[in-house]
Order: structure tokens, then sequence, then C-alpha cells
């Protein structure tokens, strides 16, 4: 025991130095944990912004005016003043989202109490901005036309109010949200490229069966290399989220870090085992990075980490349930967005273990099979 | 053909190559003449391989002249010439046969690249199989053949269309030597018919050299002799090759070696240290190795002799435990051997065929980690290896890393890791194949020691008869059976043989005749080559419709036969497109939600419903306090709760200004935006319903149309980007394997050697993957119907040839990224991450183009992802045809011709 305990030791000193010596990969990592961080979070937006808005504005009238300029960045962009008849080229080749109709004597009409119409055409197949984009520009429209009418007469204000107050991010800031995800989709998709590869790449290289003809068995074989990359990949997360997350981005981290680094250990125990049991499937390199892209693209969509995963079909949600991605965007928005108590989350925590511990013995299993098998 | 008859067919002058740092050849002026066989000696490593590629036209010239068949190597015209009167069969066994293709098949490829015509194919094909004996064998595929018959295999591709000058690099490197035999006869019954053809062939076998009528010793990148083999022993006072060649080397390099000398060997008491009964190993249905029986005795140096993939190494890896032997027994040091059996390992030493050490690990790296694996006492590590590093001549070299290092020094590492922990046992395979031969000799001096004064046992196996010579006994090992076993001269006797190779071809025609049909094929009573018209040199054209073919029916069979390429390229996009579809939702429904209700009246109720009612919002059980409240939301049970003041009713009847508070989860922003606007949205039709009770109406109605979706459900606008980025990264990446696959395993040398154009080649790799593109498009139609909901509102003929074009310049794409990549794991990485961010961020599919900034907007569109988005979804969702999107095809066309154009300009024809 003692002495497997020491060859785990000494692997992961292996482990460590041949990571040094692998520039691609440090940089890769570097890289996932830094620019990558920035740039998916500034650039990736599912809410309204620079949304275009053209307007047909048959009235030219001082109140289609005032709508036309209180259609404001940073939701909208400025308005564009287009032809009735361009309607429908604007739309169909998604120059504009939202097209305006301002019918003629819209002015008059309203002044004069005939509740006229005016039309928001949305181009639905802009799905991020168009259902809250639409609901925005009604909110806009109905003030303008309300506070136009109001100079003219005595309005009753509406006297129920709906005051929407967002919990643990008071602003809904996007940021704080897509950057702390990707901190941890970079996780899963660094966990299981470092071990497959490094698996397949000592597999190539004939080192892991020169190990293995020494006094080594595959569990510690297998349990070293997901120590050292792990405690690799966990350390540049961390860092990750105190310096990138939390100093340049400005995110306040409300929940426990403490905890969600507990998680975040257990998780990619559980995926890095998941990359080696992927890699034990293959036969080369090659093989793996077919086999892994949609896997890997499976659980970073299906996680809960880029859309709601309420919106799923309950199928699918179902079966995601089991898979330790899933589980693990969970434990991580519960902890680190809403500072839950532990008792309530540790299931998730359950399940992340238990997928480890099945993927962690199917790869020690497999692997001496694999090594050896002739290529 | 007069002229050329006298000149000589390869001259070289003054030709210097270098590999970065490296000099392969050294200012070599060398001229080759004409007809007969001639012969290129030296080791590994010296500049042969450089010399014969150069020669062959398939390497760029650096410096220095080349002049072959009567031409300048440098003209294009010229070399394009050449191809089709040179063959030229590069170095590895079988490196530029295609595994998964049969023996035909193969064949047949060649045949199509010289632009023959069905009939003369079939009829070539038929005389090279029979004239070989591979005829039996016309549909195995070449990987399951044995080494022999691969050379065999790839002597036929180089000799399909007459060639006038026949280049073979180490052509039996690692054969056996009854099919090397066969392999020489062979290629003399083929000069017997065409008297006119040189061969010029590499060789590392100084007895095959022998045979040669004229030879060039090769040493360091430099030709060191040239002439008859007779002349150059003269030359070098020496009655062998082997010797004149150390002879004739430069005196410093001389100095290094000295001749192996083993003592005689003393009988050892004990049990033997390796006993073998019985064993046997199948894979599948192919017996490896075949009830091998043997005893090796301590102290014994022990030789399994046979050619590559006889089952040598698969005994050895049965004896270390790393393979479980199917039957039989063995044992070790007087114990069964069991993979799990540590004890065992500490006293066995093991060197495997390749080098297998790590090297990101410094020599000394590498022997502290085997010192501490091994659990050497801490005290003893550090002297132990420095005793080690000083006794294998590795002191200089500690701190460099192996990859570096001479293939010589590499291998004393080698051995020096494995003798670290001194083990009783050492078991090498092919310890010193592709060495130098004074390296080479150095290291049967560090076994002799080992052996004789250490005790160890040795166990090692090679394919160098002079080595099998001074192992105290050898083992005759030939398709998976030992043929014989005892001491050198003990078999030389029982053959009555001259030397070793006789005896040990002798037992192979006995082997090969017991079986009847031979696996060696064709065992040296196949008929002579029948008359086949000579095949006309055809004017090289630049463009020819059959060579184009021959690459696409060529990839198409291997990738019908890659179960995991097939996979990615059909079950890929489904996997995707369901990932995709349900994972980049908009829609968010059944929102879980809870209300704190204080009033509990009529009026709260009602408004609670008209929250429940929506089928936005599902209904969870109310909250009794705050600390529940909070508790709840945490934990992600509800997304909102709505909070209905004390009084809410009775205010709402006085028409009091009353405030109903709603507590979103802000968590995921999308989500929490959402819910707002459709409080917002649910809030506002409760006020007006209000509001008209009591006879009030907006002084405006605003009216809202959602276009190409009015039911307003996530597909209809999703999938149609879907379906555009599963075309652009499947088969991109697709093809992006494909040259680079070639270059690593070597395959590449056809296209370099044969007439096939760039243009051929580069099209004829990407018509398979165009047709396997286009299925898994209509995979992608169905699926986006049945599952998705989702069809084609527009033309689908402008939807199909926008398809056809998208995907011609995706896979042009991925060949383009093939062309530049060195390996298929960086083509593999590369391609994902430059096709995904534009084609999922700049293309409209997450952000509309409308509110891109203009830099990304232009990004996006220097990629063709964004014009087929217009095609994708003009089509499906926005019922548009040709009339509007036009342009659209227009500009993917010229995507493809663009990269098309690239991949042609960066995928040089000649090796650099």
């Amino acid at each position: 025991m003692r002495a497997s305990v020491a060859n785990v030791l000494r692997l992961c000193i292996k482990e460590l130095r041949s990571l040094r010596a692998d520039p691609v990969m440090l940089v890769l990592i570097a890289w996932a944990f830094t620019f990558s961080i920035v740039t998916v979070s500034k650039g990736m937006k599912f809410e309204v912004s620079q949304a275009s808005v053209a307007l047909a504005d048959e009235d030219q009238s001082v109140l289609s005016g005032r709508i036309a300029t209180a259609i404001q960045p940073p939701y909208f962009r400025q308005v564009r003043q287009i032809a009735v008849s361009d309607i429908d080229r604007s739309m169909d080749l998604g120059t504009s989202v939202f097209v305006l109709e301002i019918p003629p004597r819209f002015e008059a009409d309203t002044l004069a109490g005939n509740h006229p119409k005016i039309q928001i055409n949305v181009d639905a197949t802009a799905m991020s901005q168009a259902g809250n984009g639409a609901v925005l520009l009604q909110n806009i429209i109905a003030r303008e036309v309300r506070n136009y009418v109001a100079r003219s007469s005595a309005v009753v204000p509406p006297n129920v109010g709906f005051v929407t107050r967002a919990r643990y991010n008071p602003n809904l800031d996007a940021v704080w949200f897509t950057s702390t995800m990707q901190v941890i989709n970079n996780i899963t998709i660094l966990s299981i490229i470092l071990s497959g590869a490094a698996v397949i790449r000592e597999r190539e290289q004939g080192t892991i069966e020169h190990l293995l003809v020494m006094p080594v068995t595959s569990f510690e074989l297998t349990l070293s290399k997901i120590l050292a990359n792990g405690s690799v990949i966990i350390v540049a997360a961390l860092l990750s989220l105190l310096l990138v997350v939390r100093l340049f981005l400005g995110v306040p981290l409300q929940g426990s870090l403490g905890w969600f680094v507990i998680g975040a250990i257990l998780y990619q125990f559980s995926v890095m085992a998941f990359g080696i049991l992927l890699a034990t499937l293959t036969a080369s390199m090659a093989q793996f990075g077919l086999l892994v892209i949609p896997i890997l693209m499976s659980m970073l969509l299906l996680s809960g980490s880029i859309t709601p995963i309420e919106s799923m079909p309950a199928w699918m949600q179902a079966a995601m349930q089991l898979v330790p991605s899933t589980q693990f965007v969970s434990f991580a928005q519960a902890t680190l967005y809403r500072a839950a108590r532990l008792d309530t989350i540790w299931h998730h925590l359950m399940i992340i273990a238990a997928s480890g511990g099945a993927f962690f013995t199917l790869s020690v299993f497999r692997l001496h099979g694999w090594v050896t098998k002739s290529q | 053909m007069k002229t050329e008859a006298l000149s000589p067919v390869i001259s070289f002058a003054g030709v210097h190559h270098r590999y970065r740092k490296a000099a392969a050849l050294h200012n070599v002026s060398l001229a080759i003449p004409s007809g007969g066989m001639r012969g290129l000696i030296g080791p590994d490593g010296v500049g042969k391989s450089t010399f014969l590629a150069l020669a062959a036209g398939v390497k760029k010239l650096q410096t220095g002249r080349v002049e072959v068949l009567g031409g300048s190597m440098r003209e294009s015209s010229h070399r394009r010439a050449c191809l089709q009167r040179i063959a030229y069969m590069p170095q590895g066994l079988g490196r530029n046969l295609y595994p998964t293709l049969s023996v035909f098949e193969n064949l047949d490829y060649f045949g199509r690249l010289f632009g023959q015509g069905p009939d003369e194919r079939r009829m070539r094909i038929d005389n090279l199989l029979t004239s070989t004996g591979l005829e039996a064998f016309a549909n195995r595929p070449a990987g399951k053949l044995s080494g022999g018959m691969k050379q065999k295999l790839s002597l036929c591709s180089a000799l399909i269309h007459d060639p006038d000058l026949l280049i073979l690099d180490e052509p039996t490197t690692g054969v056996d030597p009854l099919s090397r035999r066969q392999f020489w006869e062979l290629i003399e019954r083929i000069r017997l018919r065409r008297p006119q053809m040189t061969v010029v062939a590499a060789t590392a076998y100084m007895e095959e050299a022998n045979r040669f009528d004229w030879l060039a010793v090769m040493d360091s990148g430099a030709v060191i002799a040239v002439g008859t083999p007779q002349q150059i022993k003269e030359q070098a006072g020496a009655t062998s090759l082997d010797e004149a060649f150390i002879r004739l080397l430069p005196d410093d390099r001389r100095k290094e070696h000295s001749d192996v000398r083993i003592p005689p060997r003393s009988v050892l008491p004990g049990p033997p240290a390796i006993e073998a009964t019985g064993l046997t190993k199948r894979f599948g249905t192919f017996v490896a190795v075949d009830n091998v029986s043997f005893r090796i005795e301590r102290g014994e140096i022990f030789g399994f002799l046979g050619s590559n993939g006889c089952g040598k190494s698969t005994t050895m890896r049965m004896l270390t435990g790393l393979l479980p032997a199917t039957s039989g027994e063995a044992s070790v040091l007087g114990r069964p051997v069991a993979s799990e059996d540590m004890a065992i390992r500490r006293r066995v030493g093991y060197m495997s065929q390749s080098f297998s050490l790590y090297r990101e690990l410094t020599v000394l790296q590498n022997l502290e980690l085997h010192a501490a694996i091994f659990e050497l006492p801490t005290p003893t590590r550090g002297p132990r290896v420095a005793e080690l590093l000083d006794r294998f001549g590795l002191k200089d070299d500690a701190e460099s890393y192996p990859e570096g290092l001479p293939l010589g020094l590499r291998q004393r590492l080698q051995l020096a890791v494995a003798v670290l922990h001194k083990p009783e046992i050492l078991i090498l395979d092919e310890p010193t194949s592709g060495v130098d031969p004074i390296a080479r000799d150095r290291f049967w001096q560090y076994l002799a020691e080992l052996s004789r004064d250490d005790g160890v046992t040795v166990f090692l196996s090679t394919h160098f008869m002079n080595e099998a010579e001074r192992c105290d006994r050898i083992s005759l090992m030939h398709a998976g059976k030992v043929l014989a076993i005892g001491t050198p001269s003990e078999l030389v006797a029982a053959r009555g043989a001259t030397d070793l190779d006789a005896a040990f071809v002798g037992y192979l025609e006995d082997a090969a005749g017991a079986r009847g049909t031979s696996t060696v094929g064709g065992t040296g009573i196949a008929s002579p080559l029948a008359k086949t018209p000579e095949a006309q040199p055809r004017n090289p054209s630049l463009f020819n419709l059959r060579r184009l073919w021959a690459c696409a029916r060529r990839e198409s069979l291997e990738v019908l036969r890659d179960p995991i390429r097939m996979a990615f390229a059909l079950l890929g996009p489904i996997i995707l497109l369901m990932a995709f579809g349900f994972g980049i939702s908009f829609d968010v429904d059944r929102l879980p939600f809870a209300a704190y209700d204080f009033d509990r009246s009529y009026e709260s109720r009602e408004l609670l419903a008209s929250f429940e009612g929506s089928r936005y919002f599902e209904r969870r059980s109310d909250i009794a306090d705050e600390a529940q409240m909070e508790e709840r939301l945490a934990r992600g049970e509800i997304s909102l709760v709505v909070e209905v003041p004390a009084g809410f009713g009775r205010d709402l009847q006085a028409e009091r200004p009353v405030e109903v508070a709603v507590w979103i989860d802000g968590a995921m922003p999308f989500r929490a935006e959402t819910i707002r606007s459709y409080v917002t949205g649910l809030s506002g039709r409760w006020q007006s319903q209000h509001a008209a009770l009591h006879g009030e109406l907006p002084a405006a109605e605003i009216g809202v149309r959602f276009r190409y979706n009015q039911t307003f459900r996530s597909p209809v606008a999703t999938v149609p980007g879907i379906i555009m980025l599963m075309l652009m990264l499947i088969p991109a990446i697709m093809s992006a394997l494909t040259v680079v696959k070639e270059r690593e395993t070597g395959s590449i040398a056809n296209f370099r050697s044969t007439p096939v154009t760039k243009l051929e080649f580069l099209i004829g790799k990407q018509l398979p993957y165009i047709v396997l593109s286009l299925a898994g498009f209509a995979v992608l139609l169905l699926l986006a119907r049945l599952v998705f909901g989702v069809s084609v509102t527009g033309s689908s003929a402008t939807l199909a040839v926008g398809v056809v074009i998208y995907v011609f310049a995706t896979t042009a794409f991925g060949l383009l990224i093939s062309t530049i990549t060195r390996t298929q794991l960086a083509a593999i990485v590369a391609t994902p991450i430059i096709a995904i961010v534009p084609a999922m961020n700049f293309s409209g599919m997450l952000t509309p183009v409308s509110s891109l900034t203009p830099f990304t907007r232009l990004l996006g569109l220097s990629f063709p992802a964004a014009w087929f988005q217009y095609i994708s979804v003009g089509t499906f969702s926005k019922a548009l045809g040709f009339a509007d999107l036009w342009p659209m095809h227009v500009v993917l066309a010229g995507f493809a011709a663009a990269y098309l154009s690239l991949a042609m300009l960066l995928l040089p024809k000649q090796e650099s």
C-alpha cells in the first residue's frame, strides 16, 4: 500500500514534467482560462443588445418622431427610416430584426381618441432578440404615446405596479453568468482532452507499456495521470476565477469558493477518468478526436451552462441528470451565484462522485488490455 | 535510348541536403552507370534514403545538380516526363500501400494513376500477381499480408507501368531470409525480360550487397567507396563487406570499434530462467504464436531469429506478462507468469522494439524515475545511476533529451534502464535494429559482459544473422512457429548448409512445403513474367479524369472501411443536431414559480391564477416565510416568487395604488430577462383587462406580428443555423484528415512519384466527402422535420444547389487545413477552432448579423458559413428562392475555388 502511494507520487511528478515539456498544451490551458474566458463572456450575448430597428413612417408627425428617437442603445441601434415597399426585403435579408409601421394620421387619430394601431414586425428567426425585444419596444412605444397624450389630457396612472427584482444578479449582467460557466466548460474540455491525449500519446510512444512491465499497476498509472493533470487544471481554474473573473471582469462571487473547489476536484476526477475511458475505445489520436467532438459538444450544450436546462424536453433533462457536467453546472450555479446551503445541494456531489468512480473503475479495467493490444 | 545506355542513369554533382540542423548529404558527386543492379550500402541514417528520393524526384533538390535519365531534375517538365519512366519504392514495409485495400485494389489504383484502361490494367495485374505468386491473395487486405508479401506487392505496384529506372529504398529490411532471396530472384527475372531497366537499391544487409554488380558505400552523408563488391573488398583489404565497411571508415570513427569477444559460458545451477510450453496467442482468428515451447538456461544468451511479424515480439510480451497467453504455460525464474506479479517484474529487465522511454525527460531523469519505481534504496540510487551513466558511456549526455541523441546512444540508454535494478533476466526485443555496425558491436560487448560476468540471462530477438551467430543458442521462428532450436553451429550442421542464412532458408522452405500453400507466397516456382506489351509512356497531361477517379475511388473505399470515420460522418450530424437543437433553445417554458401571498383575498387569488394559467409558468407550493423563500430560490427549486402585499384586494377595490413584487432568480441572466418580459406582458394584459372593466382603452394599440415563425418556436430559428454549422464542421473535419493522414502513414509518396496532378489528387479526395456530406444533409433534413417539426418553406432546389456548393467549399477548406498541418491531431484540433467561432458567432446563428460590429461582421463574411446561413434561413424559414438568394450561391462558389486553389498552391508535389 505504501509502495502504491509512493509510486503514484513519483508518476505524478513525471506527469507534471511531461506537461511542462508540452508547450502547446500549456499555451492551450493558459489561453483557455484567460483570453477565452474574457472573449466568450464579452462576446456571447443572448440578451437584446444593439438590435436593429427600421421604421416605415407614413405619419411623419411629432409623435412618430418621438417614438423613433426613444428607441436607443444599448438595447437598440439608431432607428433606420425605410419606405413601406422595402419592409419585406429588409426582413428577408435580415437587415432589420424589427420593422415598425406607423400608419398615416397616427398622431391625429391618437389625439382624437380613435385608437389607431401601430404595427411591430418581428423577424422571429432571430430568437435571441425577437421575444424580449418586442416586449421592450411595446413598452417604449406605449410610454411615448402615453406621455404625448398626457400633455393634452389627464390620464389615470395604472394603479397596480409590478416591481420585478432580480436576486443574485440585480442588473442581470450576462458576464456574471457566462464568465463562470466558461470556466466550467473549459474544465470539461481540457480535462477530457488532456487525459485522453496523454494516455494515447504514451501508448503510441510505448512508454505506458514499458511502465507496465515494471512494478507499476494500471490503477497507479490512471490515478497519477488524473491527479497530476487534474491538479494543474484545478489550480488554473481557481486562478482564473479569482484573477480573471473576479478581478478583471469584476464579477462578485457571492458563494463559497471552498465548496466550489471541492466540487471541481470531484468533477475533474470524473471527466478525466471519462477522457481516459474514451481513449481506450479508440486506436489513434485521430479517432479520439472524431469521437470526442460530438461527445464534448453534447456535454457542453446540454449541461445548462449555455441555455437553461428547463427548456429541454423532459426525457432529455432526465437523461442529462446522469451526466456529470449537468450536475456540476447545477452545483456551481447554486454555490457560486446563490450561495446555497450545502445540505440542499449535496446530491449533485454524490452523483458526480459516483460517475467518477464508475468511469475510473472502467478505465483501469480497460487500460492494460488496450495498451498491450497490438496496433 | 542508346546515348542513355552509355551515359550514367543518375548523376549527382556537388549535392548538399540538410534537414533543419542536420546534414543528410554532404557534397555528394556520384554517377551511377545505367543498366544492371546498382546498390547503395551503409547503415541507417547515412543519407541513402535522401539520395534515392532526390534521384526519384520526390524530394526537392536544395543545392547541387541531379541528372536522371538524361535530364535535370530541377526542370519540372523533365520531372513530369520522368514520373512515367521511374518507379520508386520508399522505405518501410509496405509504407506506400493502403492497408485496408485488397492486393488487387492496391494494384488497380496504381494502374489507374498511370492512366491505364480497364483491359490493360486487368492484364497487367494478372501477370504481376501470377509471377509473384500473389494471385491466391488477391482479395486479402494489404495490411494483413506478411512482411515478405507486402514487399512483393509494393514491387508489383512499382512495376505496373514498365519503368526504365526502378529505385528501391531498403526493400528487404525486416523480411525473412527466404522472402528476401525470393524478392531478389523476382527482380532478376524481371530484368531478364526488360534488360534495359536499371535497378538502384539501398540495403543495410551487407550479404545482400554481394549480389549487386556495382556498389556505392555511404557513411555520414558522403560516398566513401565505389566499385564492384570485389573491388571494394580488395580496396579495404577485407574478406567480407561488413569488415570492409568498418575498414573504410575514417580513423576516428574506426577507433571506437573493437571486435566482439564472448567468453565461453559456464553452466549455472538452478531452475531454467525461462520456460515456455505450448505457448499460443490468438488475436481473433489470427494465430500470432502457435504452440511454442523452449527453455532458456541461466546465464545463457538466447536469440530469437525471424522476420517482422513472425511472433517474436508477441512471445516476448507474453513472457513479460504484458499479454495473457491464449493457451500454454510460461514460467520465469521458476514461477508461472502472471500480469500482476510484482515480485517477478523486479527480477526482469525489458527493452521493447522501439524507443519507449520518456522523450520529455532527460537521460538522467529517465534513469532516476526508473530507480525510484524499482524502489532502489535511496542512498544507493545516486551511485547506481552514476555507475550506469559511466558504464554505458552516457555521462556526457546525462542532461540531454533522448530525442536529439543518435539511435545508438538511445539504445544504450534503454539497456541502462533495463539493467538498472540488476535483473536476473533481460528480455530485449530487436535491440539493435537500425543501429550502425560499430554501435551494434559495442552493444553486444555490453551483453557479453552482462551474461558472462554478472550471470544475467539474455533473451533477445534479431533479424541479423551475424548477431544470431553470437548467441549461445538460437531459435528460428516463422509464422508463429518455432522451426528449430539449437546452437548456431548445430543448426548449420543439421541442414548441411554453408552458413546460418542458408540453414534458415532451408528450414523455411521445409515449413512452406509442409503447409502446402505457403504464407510466404510464390516459393520460387512462380511462372516467369508473361510478355505483356510495353506500356506506352503516355503524354503526361495536366488533367486526366481517370486519375482523378482513381483517387476518388481509393478514398471512398478507405472511408467505407473505417467504421469510426463513417460513424462520425453519419451519426455525428444526428447527435450534434440533437445537442444543438435542444441545447440552444430560447424557449423558456414551465418556469416554476411560487406565491408569497400576504393577502389571500379573492383579488390576489385571481392575480395568481393569471400567472398559473400562462404556459410560461408552473405553480409550486406556496411560500410560508422569508427564510423558505431564500432557501427555495437558492436551491434553484423555483425561478420566481410573486409577492402579493397585505391589503391588495382592499386597495384594488378602493383604486389606491398597490405594488406587487416579483422576485426573479437572476443567476442566469437570459432566463431572468425572459421571465421579466413575460411578467411585463402578463401584467400589461392583466391591467388592460382591469382598465377595460372600467371603460378605458389605451390611446393607441400596438400590434406585434412575428414573421417567419408565427408560433415563435426556437427550432424554426435555430435548426437552419445548426444545419449550416454541421455542414461546415463535419465535412471540413473529415477532409482535413485526408492529406495529412497520407503524410503520416507515408502513402503520400505515391502522390509524389506518380503522374497524378495536384488538382486530380485534391478533387479526388474531396468527392467522397461531398457525397457523404450530402447523405448527412439528407439525414439532417429528415430529423429536422421529424424531431423538430422544421421543414423547407421556400425553394427546395435553391437549398439543394446551395448545399452542394457549400459542402464543396467546406471540404475544400478542410483540404486546405490538411495541406498545412503536420499531424492528424493538429488538423482535427485546428479545424473546429478556426471554423466554429465565425460560423457560430458571426454568421447570424446566435446574434443577428445586423447587431454585429463592422469588424465582426466582416470576419463572418470572410467565411462561407455566413453566406450559406442566408440560403439556409431563407429557404427553411423565410420562403425564399433563387431570385432572392442567387448572389450567395455565386459567393460560395468563389470560396470553393479560392480554398482549392490555395490548397493546390500549398501542396508541394515534391517533398522538401
